[in-house]
């Protein structure tokens, strides 16, 4: 991006005109397009309060799996299904079949919940930036395959693609991990690809190559850190579609076991309900709405306050 | 047009190879045998071997590769695991159920989330226009499980409006059966349509021909249901059309729930039963209509859009 160079002339200027005496213009200070970007993501006090959510949720994640808080979640701690009382924090959501916190399981979920997007994220991201970036850079032969790969891949219906594998992969949270990871990253590599095609003939990767930059150099050095915006829009994205599709893997019963997720508690539900228990339902659905609600208003602020076209 | 046709046609090909190779790829080398598996531990040498040879697992894999793509080409997908039965008149049972939910769905959906959208975009940047995005982002937050569950604990067990589930043959008594999953399958939808829909509308309220129909004097109602709505219809035709090929897979886990005897149920059963050879064919067929469903977009598109040029 070019931004760079023109805010930089502006401090210049400003600081030109600040020294004759004009008070306000001082203000004006050489950006970086990603401090650019923090300040009016800031502006945003609501996806703020969203990135706090889903910061919250990290740490209630990190902070199960390490047994600090809501442990041990599988300790019966009253009757079966009682219904949800205010006696004691564990009591909150009531409890399961067996008599526990169902508020215990619905936190220890978010675990999975986190480490299943966060997983998914590191194998797609890799994936689609390298795919995309050695399309788009090289062309000919390399990029009809890449496309090629990747238009068949996307015309498998997405929840199809992801039962096959998890399926052949056996049953369980690795097959999970991997699914997601290789059925997420063709969005990414379409528009790093996209990117890459816009960049490569510009006058400053024509310099660096004049100047002797390999390829490998011209890739990573100079082009990427110019498209690496995209790879943060796609982030929550990313993170949002893997719980989802956590979620309805577990229910089918493709995916974890032994371990509390939303997915397993909503499927337990489905029998609970008739009976007219329905707050393991509830916490599962109360726990994922705001976790996928604040991903996607992060999300969207993310892409306005990134996207040098919105400006 | 013919030529247009039959260069998409031909361009198609690779894409419907490589769908045939990764599903190939998938089920035949990572899944492995499942022969073992359908046996049982107590299987025989001979057992093994026969069942291997019924079903083609002895054959070298290019020679298992070639038979595949013929059963693509025939139609003909050999026999379940489960029942026995043909997969292709399995598919064909289940095709009328699963469409009889499908389209009426659809179309409801559409039209309700084209006139929502409008009547949201039409008051741009004021309270309903506020109110119907924040309806509309919450909507999407929501677990489509969740949606299902409590539909059919309040709407059947509750409120008594609507059987809990279940199927008839009869027109006259399926609509009972129908109305109560239809109406879920709109209402997990229409958050997402609607928002899709209001965002291509207002890219086309920020063109020039909008300042200039406004500059030569057209009532606001003349500029937006005329000229905005014609321009962005480009976008909206070419979403909803890309939805058709998907329809086949029913809302799954809806026709699970409610004992709709569809493609989605038949899908579900064969993740239960372990039944690859469903589980394959459904992929390939799902997938091959989605390219089929590409292919129509690009039509339809130089039909709406005469700008895009037949090449």
């Amino acid at each position: 991006m070019t931004s760079d160079g023109t805010t930089g002339n502006m401090a210049t200027l400003a600081a030109a005109t600040g020294s004759s005496g004009m008070a306000p213009v001082k203000e004006i200070k050489g950006r970086s397009l990603w401090a650019d970007a923090v300040r009016r993501f800031k502006k945003d006090y609501f996806a703020v309060v969203c990135l706090g959510i889903i910061a919250l949720y990290a740490a209630i994640a990190i902070l199960a799996s390490l047994g600090w808080i809501a442990s041990p979640w599988d300790q019966v701690i009253g009757a079966p299904y009682a219904p949800p009382s205010l006696e004691s924090l564990a009591h909150l959501f009531g409890t399961d079949i067996f008599g526990r916190s169902v508020f215990f399981k619905t936190l220890h979920g978010t675990r999975i919940a986190m480490s299943v997007g966060l997983v998914a994220s590191l194998i797609a991201i890799p994936l689609g930036v390298s795919l995309g970036a050695l399309a788009g850079y090289f062309g000919g032969w390399i990029d009809e395959l890449i496309v090629w790969f990747y238009t068949t891949l996307s015309s498998i219906p997405n929840i199809m693609l992801l039962i096959a594998i998890t399926f052949v992969l056996g049953k369980g949270t690795t097959s999970i991990y991997v699914a997601l990871g290789v059925t997420s990253w063709i969005g990414l590599a379409r528009v790093i690809r996209g990117e890459f095609i816009k960049h490569k003939n510009r006058d400053y990767v024509v310099a660096a190559a004049s100047l002797g930059a390999s390829h490998t150099s011209r890739i990573f050095k100079h082009i990427l850190p110019n498209v690496s915006h995209f790879i943060i829009i796609n982030l929550s994205m990313q993170f949002m579609g893997a719980i989802k599709s956590e979620v309805i893997l577990s229910f089918l019963g493709l995916g974890v076991r032994g371990q509390p997720s939303w997915g397993v508690m909503i499927d337990d539900a489905k029998l609970e309900l008739s009976r007219g228990v329905w707050w393991q339902l509830g916490g599962a659905t109360l726990a994922m709405f705001f976790v996928v609600l604040a991903f996607n208003i992060v999300g969207d602020a993310l892409r306005d306050a990134l996207d040098p076209k919105i400006k | 047009m013919l030529t247009f046709l039959l260069r998409r046609l031909l361009a198609a090909i690779p894409t419907l190879f490589g769908v045939a190779l990764i599903t190939f790829v998938l089920f035949n080398l990572v899944g492995g045998d499942p022969t073992y598996q359908m046996l049982g531990k107590h299987a025989t040498a001979q057992q093994v071997a026969e069942l291997r040879h019924e079903y083609g697992f002895d054959r070298p894999l290019p020679i298992q590769f070639v038979d595949y793509l013929k059963q693509i080409v025939t139609f003909d997908f050999g026999r379940s695991y489960a029942t026995k039965q043909e997969i292709s008149s399995m598919i064909s049972n289940s095709l009328g159920p699963s469409m009889s939910l499908a389209i009426p769905a659809f179309i409801v959906t559409t039209l309700l989330g084209i006139v929502i959208a409008l009547l949201v975009a039409y008051h741009r940047g004021r309270a309903v226009d506020r109110v119907g995005v924040v309806l509309c982002v919450i909507g999407m937050s929501l677990p489509s499980l969740a949606y299902i569950l409590f539909g059919q604990y309040v709407l059947a067990y509750q409120m008594g409006w609507f059987p809990i589930s279940g199927w008839d043959s009869e027109w006259s008594e399926r609509w009972s059966y129908i109305s109560m999953p239809l109406l879920i399958w709109v209402a997990v939808s229409l958050g997402h349509e609607v928002r899709f829909f209001r965002t291509a509308i207002l890219e086309e309220t920020g063109q020039d021909y909008v300042r200039t129909a406004r500059a030569k004097g057209l009532p606001e109602k003349r500029v937006f249901f005329k000229h905005v709505l014609k321009n962005s219809m480009v976008p909206i035709v070419t979403n909803v059309v890309l939805e058709i090929p998907l329809l086949i897979l029913g809302a799954f886990l809806l026709e699970g729930f409610f004992g709709i005897p569809g493609i989605g149920s038949m899908t579900i059963d064969a993740v239960n039963n372990s039944d690859l050879p469903v589980l394959k064919a459904m992929t390939t067929l799902t997938s091959f209509l989605m390219i089929f469903g590409n292919l129509m977009t690009d039509i339809v598109y130089t039909w709406v859009d005469p700008r895009v040029s037949l090449k």
